[in-house]
C-alpha cells in the first residue's frame, strides 16, 4: 500500500491545497517515512476490536429546540475578506 | 425495443423547528441575508455543533410513520467537501448508521395501489445558498439557510413511470405535512427531491445506468425532469451510446437536464464519525412517549371514515389528503347518521373545494365552518330547504351575510328558503290546483303523463317553489289515482 | 515572606492583592514591562494589548475595593493563542488566521473573565497546535529560557517558555498528543491535561476533536489548582463537555502520600529515554517513595503503537477541522486567483505552513476512498487496545510515572528536517490523549547540561485532585519547582 506521487497530488487537490511538482516531490518522500512509521499498525490483529471513536462511552446530549441566537452580521463581516449587500462574495460557482 | 424506467427519489425534508440542527439561530424563512447565520452556522474557529431535540424527534415520528426500524444508536459523520455554501469544508450527516432504516409508503395511480420500499431517514443538515445574480463575476453566499435540519428520505428504486415518483412524492408530501414535521412549502425549498433515473429493457433483471437529477422543486418539474430523462436515455442507447453516472440539472425554461459540472470531479466525500457529536440513542421511553403522540396516519383514517360514516373508499381517500381536510370533514360529521355524513363529504369534496380552488384557498381559510356546513346539510336532510335553495344559503354564508353556527338557519329565514313540508298545507295546495286545473287532470287521467309535470309545476308556482317537491309528487299521485 | 510579583505564584498574588501590598494594575505594568523586555528575544507571545490588559486589571482593582473578589480576580494570566478571545487577534499560530480578530470568547476565556483574571496577552504556539518544537508557528520559534538555541517544546510552548521566564505567573495550554506536558516538562514547570470533557472545548480551536484538552501551566501544583477551578465545568455548547458536580481540585493538596501505589510501566523505562532523564525520573520515584509511597511494575504492552495511532487519527480529525478555513467567512485569501478552485488552493497552500500541511495530507489520505478501514478503523481499534492497557493497569496502581519526554529541549532546527523523529518525541505523552485520562507534567530535576526534566504523572478518569495532591507533596519536600532559568532572579529585580 506504497503511498504513490499521484496519491499526493490527488489528496492535495481534495484537500484543496495547491502543490507544484517539486513540493509533491518533496512531500511525497517525508509522507512516505511517515508512512512507514503508520505501518506498525500492522503488527496487530485487531478483527474482535470495536473501534475507539470517543474517549468516554457516552451519548450525544440533546438540545432544547429553541431561538437563542440574535444577529450579529455586523460583528461577523467585519472579519470577512469580501463582502457586498450582505452576502459574502467569492469568485463565480458554475453550476 | 421495449424500455423500463426505473426511479428512486431522494427527498430532503427541511424540519419545520424553530432552531437549526446544530445551533440555536432561527431557521425562518426570508430573513435578510446572514441575519440568522450564529457562529456555529458560520464555522467560526472553535465553535462546535450541539444536536436539536426537536429535530430528532420529528424524524423519529416520520418513522414510526412509515412503519420504519428506528435505531436506538445511530451516528453522525461528516461528508468532507469544499463549496462556498458549506461552511465548515463538510457537512453534518449520517452515513453508516442513519436514525431510521426501512419502512414503506403506500401510493395511489388511477385506481392502483403500489407499495414503495423506503431505504432509509437520516437527520443532516442543510447548506447555505449561492446567488448567481447581481455581482458582477462573483457568487454571493447567504448562509441564513446552513444549518437548517433536513430528513433526507431515500426510497428503493421501486417506480416504474414520472406518475409513480409524482404519486409517491405527493403521497410523501402529505405525510410530512400530516405528521407535522415539514411544512412542505416547496416554492421556499422546504421538500425537494432528487431523482435517481434509469432504464433498461423489458425482462432485463440488472438495472441500467442511473443518472441523478438534482433539486427538483415542484410536482410538475419532478415529472418534466423525469420524463426528458428518460427520452434522452434511451435516445442515447438506441443511438449506441452508454449513459455516464452522473449528477444532472433540470432546466425548466429550456425542459431539458443538463450535467452539472461542479459535479464532475470525482467524489470522494471521506466521510468518518464526527468526533464533536456522540451517538445519538433513542431510548424506549422516548419511542413510546412519541408513538402515543402521533397522530392517526392517513390510511388509518381513510379505513374509519369509510368504516364509521359509510363514505365511500374514493372520498374517504379525497377527505384524508391532508390533515386539516380530514379533521375540517370531522368535524362537520361528528355524530352524523349516514345520510348526513354522506351529505358532508359531497358537500366539502364538491362545493366547498370548488369555491376554495376558485378563490386559491387552503381548507384552514374556508368561509363557511365545519359547524356551518353541518347546519347547512342538516337542513337539507330533515327537509327544511331543497337542494337549490342549500347552494343559495352556501353562497350566503360565504359572503358573509350571517355568522354563527346557526348561519345557515338565520339564512334560510331572512331569506324564505324554508321549504314547506306540512303535509296538510301542501294537501289543500294540491286541492286547489286539481280544482283550477280540470283539463290537465283529465288529461292525465287519459294517459298524459307529461300531464302530471304541468300539474307539479303548478302546485310549486302556487307556493313560489317553497314546497317540498318529493310530498308534492307523492300527494299528488295519490289523490290523482283515487 | 512576600516574594517579588514577578517571582510570585497565584496564591501569593492573590494574597497580596487581599493584604493590599500591590494592586492589580501595578502587577499587570510589572508584567507587560518585562514581557516588552524580554519578548524580542524569547517570542513567547503573538500578542499582547496593554490597553486592554490594564482596563481589566483595573476593573479589578475596583472589584477588589469593593470586596467582590474571587481567588483570581486581578492575577494576570497568559493565554495560548488557540483560545478565541473577544476582541484580541486570535491566530493559532497562523498566517491563516493572521487577520483574525475573534466575535467571541471560548468557554475557558469567558471563565477566566467571570473569575476577574486579567489577559495578559496570547501566547506563541505551534501552527494549530500541529508541532512539539514551537518552530511550525507562522510567528516564528520560541525560545526556551533555560537555553535560547533550544526550543521549548511544543505546541504550547509560547505559555511553557513565558512562565518559566516568569513573564507570566500562570498560563493556559492546549494538549492534544502532549502539548501541555512536554512543553512544561522542557521548560522545568508544570501542566495538567485533564481528563477529556473536563474543560469545554467550545472556542477553542480544533487540532483534533477527540483529543483535545485544555489545562493549565503554571509553577506549582497549587496554582494548576486553583486555575483547573475556573477551566473546568460543564459546557452545553460541547456536546463531549461532560455533566459533573463541581469540584475543589486543591482539596486534596495536604493529603499525605503513604500508602499510594505509584504504577511504573515498564515500557518507560527502558532504552528510549536519554539517561539524564531516567536518573532525574528514577531520583524523584526514589523521593516518593521516601514520602510513603509504594512502586509496582505495570505494563502497556500497546504504547509503541500510539505513536502511529495518533498519526492517523489527529490527521484525519484535523484534515477536516482545517476545510473551514478556505478565505470565504474570514482569515486569509490569496490575492490572486483565477476561479473559485484556484481561490481555495492558492488560499490554503499560503495559509497554512509546511507541517500544517502534511498533516492534512495525511488525514486526507487515510480517510479516502480504499484506505479508510486500514487506516482509519485499525487506528480506532488500536486505540480500544491502548486505552484497555491503562484500565488494565490502574487496577494494580492509583498513578502511572515516567518521563514526560525522552529527552531534554533539542537545539532549534535540530529535529526540523525529520517529521517522524519530531513525532516519537512525543512516544510517552500521547497514549494518555488516546485514552482520554488525565495526564501531568512536573519538574523533576535537570540534565548535566542544566536543561530541566519532566515527571509524568498519569491518573485515572477524574483523578485530577488526586494527582495535584501527588504533585503538591512532592513540591513541598523538594524544589524543583522554584528554579528559574538564569538571569529570571536578576531580571526581576
Amino acid at each position: 500500500m506504497a503511498l504513490t506521487l499521484d496519491d499526493v497530488k490527488r489528496v492535495a487537490h481534495l484537500a484543496r491545497i495547491a502543490i507544484n511538482d517539486a513540493e509533491a516531490k518533496a512531500t511525497h518522500a517525508q509522507l512516505t517515512g511517515i508512512f512507514e512509521l503508520i505501518a506498525q499498525m500492522e503488527a496487530v490483529a485487531v478483527s474482535a476490536i470495536e473501534p475507539m471513536p470517543h474517549a468516554q462511552d457516552l451519548v450525544q446530549r440533546l438540545r432544547a429546540d429553541a431561538v437563542t441566537e440574535a444577529n450579529q452580521r455586523e460583528q461577523f463581516q467585519a472579519v470577512a475578506p469580501q463582502v457586498d449587500a450582505g452576502l459574502y462574495l467569492v469568485p463565480k460557482v458554475i453550476e | 425495443m421495449k424500455w423500463e424506467i426505473v426511479i428512486g427519489l431522494e427527498t430532503h425534508a427541511q424540519l419545520s423547528t424553530a432552531s437549526k440542527i446544530f445551533s440555536g439561530a432561527s431557521t425562518a424563512f426570508g430573513a435578510e441575508p446572514n441575519t440568522q447565520a450564529c457562529a456555529v452556522d458560520l464555522a467560526l474557529p472553535g465553535v462546535l455543533p450541539v444536536l436539536n431535540h426537536g429535530a430528532v424527534e420529528r424524524a423519529i415520528r416520520f418513522g414510526l410513520a412509515v412503519g420504519a426500524k428506528i435505531n436506538r444508536r445511530s451516528v453522525f459523520a461528516r461528508k468532507n467537501y469544499f463549496y462556498p455554501d458549506l461552511p465548515k469544508g463538510y457537512q453534518i450527516s449520517q452515513y453508516e448508521l442513519p436514525v431510521v432504516e426501512g419502512g414503506s409508503l403506500t401510493i395511489r395511480v388511477g385506481d392502483a395501489e403500489k407499495t414503495v420500499r423506503l431505504t432509509r431517514a437520516h437527520l443532516e443538515e442543510d447548506a447555505g445558498k449561492s446567488l448567481h445574480e447581481d455581482f458582477q463575476g462573483t457568487t454571493g453566499i447567504d448562509l441564513n439557510r446552513a444549518g437548517t435540519p433536513l430528513l433526507e428520505i431515500v426510497s428503493e428504486p421501486d417506480m416504474r413511470s414520472s406518475d409513480e415518483a409524482v404519486a409517491y412524492a405527493k403521497a410523501l408530501h402529505a405525510l410530512v405535512r400530516w405528521i407535522g414535521i415539514c411544512d412542505g412549502n416547496m416554492q421556499e425549498g422546504s421538500f425537494r427531491c432528487d431523482a435517481n433515473v434509469s432504464v433498461r429493457p423489458v425482462g432485463q433483471k440488472e438495472f441500467g445506468t442511473r443518472c441523478e437529477i438534482k433539486n427538483l422543486n415542484s410536482f410538475r418539474f419532478l415529472e418534466k425532469a423525469i420524463d426528458y430523462e428518460v427520452r434522452r436515455q434511451i435516445e442515447v442507447i438506441e443511438d449506441g451510446g452508454t449513459i455516464r453516472q452522473e449528477t444532472r440539472l433540470y432546466d425548466p425554461d429550456k425542459d431539458e437536464t443538463r450535467s452539472m459540472r461542479s459535479k464532475e470531479d470525482a467524489h470522494d466525500y471521506r466521510y468518518f464519525p464526527d468526533p464533536d457529536l456522540l451517538p445519538l440513542a433513542v431510548s424506549e421511553e422516548t419511542l413510546e412517549a412519541i408513538r402515543k403522540a402521533l397522530p392517526e396516519l392517513p390510511q388509518a383514517k381513510q379505513a374509519r371514515f369509510a368504516a364509521s360514516y359509510g363514505v365511500t373508499a374514493y372520498d374517504a381517500a379525497v377527505l384524508t389528503s391532508s390533515r386539516e381536510l380530514a379533521d375540517f370533514f370531522e368535524g362537520a360529521a361528528q355524530k352524523a347518521d349516514a345520510k348526513a355524513a354522506k351529505l358532508c363529504a359531497n358537500w366539502i369534496t364538491g362545493q366547498l373545494n370548488a369555491r376554495l380552488n376558485d378563490e386559491a384557498l387552503d381548507i384552514t381559510q374556508s368561509k363557511v365552518s365545519a359547524p356551518q356546513l353541518r347546519r347547512l346539510v342538516d337542513r337539507i336532510a330533515d327537509g327544511s330547504i331543497s337542494g337549490n335553495a342549500a347552494k343559495t344559503v352556501f353562497d350566503a354564508i360565504w359572503a358573509g351575510e350571517a355568522n354563527g353556527e346557526d348561519a345557515a338557519d338565520i339564512v334560510i329565514k331572512n331569506k324564505g328558503l324554508q321549504q314547506i313540508s306540512d303535509a296538510g298545507t301542501i294537501e289543500k295546495i294540491v286541492d286547489d290546483v286539481l280544482a283550477a286545473n280540470a283539463p290537465q287532470v283529465a288529461d292525465y287521467k287519459a294517459g298524459k303523463e307529461k300531464a302530471f309535470n304541468s300539474l307539479v309545476g303548478q302546485a310549486m308556482k302556487a307556493t313560489k317553489g317553497k314546497a317540498n317537491p318529493q310530498q308534492v309528487n307523492e300527494i299528488l299521485k295519490r289523490k290523482l289515482s283515487s | 515572606m512576600q516574594p517579588e510579583p514577578q517571582l510570585a505564584t497565584l496564591r501569593q498574588l492573590s494574597d497580596g492583592f487581599a493584604a493590599g501590598k500591590f494592586s492589580c494594575v501595578e502587577v499587570t505594568q510589572e508584567f507587560l514591562n518585562k514581557i516588552k523586555e524580554l519578548n524580542s528575544s524569547l517570542n513567547c507571545f503573538i500578542s499582547v494589548d496593554a490597553q486592554r490588559s490594564l482596563a481589566q486589571a483595573r476593573a479589578a482593582d475596583a472589584q477588589r475595593a469593593a470586596g467582590k473578589a474571587q481567588l483570581l480576580t486581578g492575577v494576570p494570566l497568559a493565554q495560548k493563542d488557540i483560545f478565541c478571545a473577544q476582541g484580541w487577534l486570535t491566530t493559532c499560530g497562523s498566517k491563516m488566521l493572521s487577520n483574525f480578530v475573534s466575535p467571541y470568547d471560548a468557554h475557558v476565556i469567558e471563565r477566566f473573565n467571570a473569575a476577574g483574571a486579567v489577559n495578559l496577552g496570547k501566547t506563541n504556539m505551534d501552527e494549530f497546535a500541529m508541532g512539539s518544537s514551537n518552530e511550525t508557528s507562522f510567528y516564528g520559534p520560541v525560545k526556551n529560557p533555560w537555553d535560547t538555541t533550544r526550543v521549548p517544546g511544543g505546541s504550547s510552548g509560547g505559555s511553557a517558555a513565558a512562565v518559566a521566564a516568569r513573564l507570566a505567573p500562570a498560563a493556559t495550554g492546549t494538549d492534544t498528543g502532549g502539548s501541555i506536558r512536554q512543553p512544561a516538562a522542557l521548560t522545568g514547570i508544570c501542566g495538567l491535561k485533564p481528563t477529556y470533557g473536563v474543560v469545554s472545548r467550545y472556542g477553542m480551536i480544533a487540532f483534533a476533536s477527540s483529543l483535545d484538552q485544555g489545562g493549565p501551566m503554571a509553577r506549582t501544583a497549587d496554582d494548576m489548582g486553583l486555575m483547573l477551578n475556573v477551566m473546568a465545568g460543564f459546557d452545553a455548547r460541547d456536546s463531549t463537555s461532560l455533566q459533573r458536580d463541581a469540584e475543589d481540585y486543591t482539596r486534596e493538596l495536604a493529603n499525605p502520600l503513604a500508602g499510594l501505589r505509584i504504577g511504573l510501566p515498564k515500557e518507560f523505562f527502558g532504552a528510549g529515554a536519554a539517561p539524564d532523564v531516567s536518573r532525574a525520573v528514577e531520583s524523584a520515584i526514589a523521593e516518593y517513595r521516601k514520602l510513603g509511597c509504594e512502586t509496582v511494575e505495570v505494563s502497556l504492552p500497546n504504547m509503541a503503537l500510539s505513536v502511529p495511532v495518533y498519526y492517523v487519527l489527529a490527521p484525519a480529525e484535523a484534515s477536516s477541522n482545517l476545510s473551514r478555513f478556505d478565505g470565504v467567512r474570514y482569515g486569509h485569501r490569496a490575492r490572486d486567483y483565477t476561479d473559485l478552485t484556484d481561490m481555495y488552493e492558492k488560499t490554503r497552500a499560503e495559509g497554512f505552513g509546511a507541517e500544517v500541511k502534511r498533516r492534512i495530507l495525511i488525514g486526507a489520505y487515510v480517510l479516502s476512498h480504499g484506505y479508510y478501514d486500514a487506516y482509519y478503523i485499525r487506528a480506532q481499534k488500536l486505540r480500544r487496545l491502548i486505552a484497555q492497557d491503562f484500565t488494565e493497569a490502574f487496577k494494580q496502581c492509583d498513578v502511572i510515572m515516567g518521563p514526560t519526554s525522552p529527552s531534554t529541549a533539542f537545539k532549534i532546527g535540530e529535529k526540523a528536517g525529520d517529521p517522524v523523529q519530531m513525532y516519537l518525541s512525543d512516544i510517552y505523552t500521547i497514549a494518555v490523549n488516546l485514552a482520554g485520562l488525565p495526564g501531568m507534567s512536573i519538574p523533576c530535576g535537570f540534565d548535566s547540561g542544566g536543561l530541566p526534566v519532566g515527571l509524568q504523572i498519569i491518573g485515572n478518569y477524574f483523578a485530577e485532585a488526586r494527582m495535584l495532591n501527588v504533585a503538591h507533596q512532592y513540591q513541598l519536600a523538594t524544589d524543583w519547582h522554584q528554579r528559574a532559568p538564569k538571569g529570571i532572579e536578576e531580571i526581576a529585580r
